[in-house]
């Protein structure tokens, strides 16, 4: 049997092993001067595994039940590890030039990375728990990523103190869902949450919601995300934006439809409640920002709200939903930390608002695929944006949470004067100082690519890339 | 599993969750130094294993125990990270001082 287990946990036996190489080959081998190399090589590491979890088929659990390989778990992984290789390839240029290629990087990438493969993948409580650690305890890391930064280490502190106080608050859930339960099997739980469960177990249930609200940066557990984004290094920003939101809301959801699947009425209004937290907190309070990262905290805030829209459904339409939200947000987010990771003036990174004034003339291609990306973010048909908030509402209102797709509507009209107002900077504000240095190749090719699919994606012959039809077959293997 | 004392599940589900809770208020009361955070948080962990063992011995299932030991082990990588970035941050801010943590504000 264990040979059979090895085979289905070989892509992160393979993360493990490569990262382990990496490490030796940076601290025995020449160090630094292997930075780039090491960055160029994990990205394709994560990209080969990415591709092999995409043609992966069927449905396989090792470690007697403890680590599902199923439809779901590939989607997620296709879409945490692309989003991991593209920014790990888009942070090379900038940690070169400001002073920060050094070979821990990609290796802790590739960690967090592997953690959060296991962490979508997870079928017991204490395999998710493991998974979450790896994951977060390389982020903490690679958030004071910039050493001699107060900004950066305190960026740091704030992420370790708030993530241990949610890994915490995460565990005791577990342990009460673990003692009232009997197992830590999700499919064991779900067999007593569906007799009707007991108070310890709605209370094991509340604690395991709130430490993942923590992770995802929903509201009211977010006051990490705007600092930790403005501080961090942008290249590490932009890994946080992506990568790690998705696994973490795809380990929710596995979570509650695995663990909890026939008790929906539990916890819909939990999620229901942190949905419209986070959406109209995540809108109202971006609009007084002026710096570009602390707007995209927000930002990611609010999209969670809306990604918990469809987690609140309790269906696979609402499963369906989710991942095909999360795969849209990912590559919004890569767009537009391509651009935010070339904004510099003098050699020196900027990341305030006003710096994007005058855009429009000074890189009329950059602003208009800016301009793009930011009406996608906002949701504005037809940009591809708007389908996925569409696809969400649908599942709510399906679900018969018609309330709550309102509400959602209602956020997404505040947030969208945010995006508005950036867009409005770049086209008709005065030019100020500007921006100079000119944006590297790879950097303009996921701009463009970024904007371009966000702006065609919407035609029936392209009908999103089929991401829909791949997404409905990775829910209905939540249910069966 | 009660004893002839009369010690049973409740009594260590009810220090368990005093040892929670008094973490808890650790992290979001303290107002001194950051060291006593990363105690609170260690606290927090442990009381989690204190509920874990008892509901192991409850049930008799061994389960429990071992995700006590996976506990156990993350937290003392926990720690180890924590204080190197507090390390890090202590050589540029000069003060581990809960209210000196405030460049940016959020």
């Amino acid at each position: 049997m264990l040979s059979q287990d090895v085979t289905v946990i070989l892509p992160e036996i393979m993360l493990a092993i490569w990262a382990m190489i990496a490490l030796m080959a940076g601290a025995y081998g020449p160090g630094d001067k292997l930075a780039s190399a090491l960055t160029w090589a994990t990205a394709g590491v994560l990209a080969v595994l990415g591709l092999i979890s995409g043609f992966g088929v069927g449905e396989a659990t090792a470690f007697n039940g403890g680590f599902v390989s199923d439809g779901f778990s590939r989607f997620a992984k296709v879409v945490v590890l692309f989003g991991a290789a593209i920014m790990l390839i888009l942070s090379d240029g900038y940690m070169r030039r400001h002073d920060l290629a050094k070979f821990e990087y990609p290796v802790l990438i590739a960690l967090a990375t592997l953690g959060m493969m296991v962490m979508v993948s997870a079928g017991d409580l204490m395999v998710l728990y493991m998974g979450l650690e790896l994951q977060s305890l390389a982020l903490y890391v690679i958030a004071a990523f910039r050493r001699d930064s107060l900004r950066s280490t305190e960026a740091g502190l704030k992420y370790f103190v708030l993530g241990a106080l949610s890994s915490g608050l995460l565990l005791y859930g577990a342990s009460l869902v673990y003692g009232y339960s009997g197992s830590t099997k999700f499919s064991a739980i779900a067999e007593v949450a569906a007799d009707g469960g007991s108070l310890g177990m709605l209370f094991g249930l509340a604690f395991l919601c709130a430490g993942l609200a923590f992770k995802i940066s929903a509201a009211p557990f977010h006051m990490w995300t705007p600092d930790v984004y403005e501080g961090a290094p942008t290249p590490v920003t932009g890994f946080f934006a992506t990568a790690p939101k998705a696994a973490a809301a795809a380990l929710f959801a596995r979570v509650l439809y695995d663990g909890f699947g026939g008790a929906v009425a539990d916890w819909q209004q939990i999620l229901a409640f942190l949905a419209v937290a986070s959406m109209f907190l995540g809108s109202i309070a971006a609009i007084g920002q002026t710096n570009l990262k602390r707007l995209m905290a927000y930002s990611s805030i609010a999209h969670m709200g809306f990604a918990l829209v469809g987690l609140a459904a309790g269906t696979e339409e609402g499963a369906r939903s989710l991942l095909i939200y999360l795969a849209i947000y990912v590559s919004m987010n890569i767009g537009v930390f391509a651009f935010i990771l070339t904004m510099e003036r003098d050699g020196k990174p900027v990341t305030e608002i006003s710096d994007l004034a005058g855009l429009s003339k000074a890189r009329p291609g950059q602003a208009l695929a800016m301009a793009a990306l930011f009406f996608s973010l906002a949701g504005i048909p037809p940009l591809v944006g708007f389908f996925g908030k569409w696809f969400v509402f649908m599942a709510a209102v399906e679900a018969g949470l018609t309330p709550l797709a309102a509400a959602g509507a209602v956020a997404s009209v505040i947030g969208a004067f945010y995006y508005l107002r950036v867009i409005k900077i770049m086209y008709f504000d005065e030019a100020g100082q500007g921006l100079t240095g000119s944006m590297p190749l790879v950097h303009g090719l996921a701009l463009g690519v970024s904007a371009l699919i966000m702006g065609v994606g919407w035609l029936p012959v392209v009908n999103l890339f089929g991401v829909p039809v791949l997404a409905e077959a990775a829910a209905a293997s939540l249910f069966h | 599993m009660d004893s002839a004392a009369g010690i049973g599940l409740e009594h260590y589900l009810t220090v368990g969750a005093i040892l929670f809770v008094t973490g808890i208020f650790g992290i979001f009361l303290n107002r001194k130094n950051i060291i006593i955070i990363l105690m609170s948080i260690e606290l927090m962990l442990l009381a989690v294993n204190i509920n874990f063992v008892a509901f192991s011995a409850h049930l008799g299932d061994l389960a429990g125990q071992i995700f006590t030991l996976f506990v156990l082990t993350v937290a003392a990588a926990e720690a180890a990270i924590g204080l190197a970035i507090l390390v890090c941050f202590f050589r540029n801010r000069g003060s581990i001082a809960v209210e000196d943590v405030n460049m940016m504000k959020g």
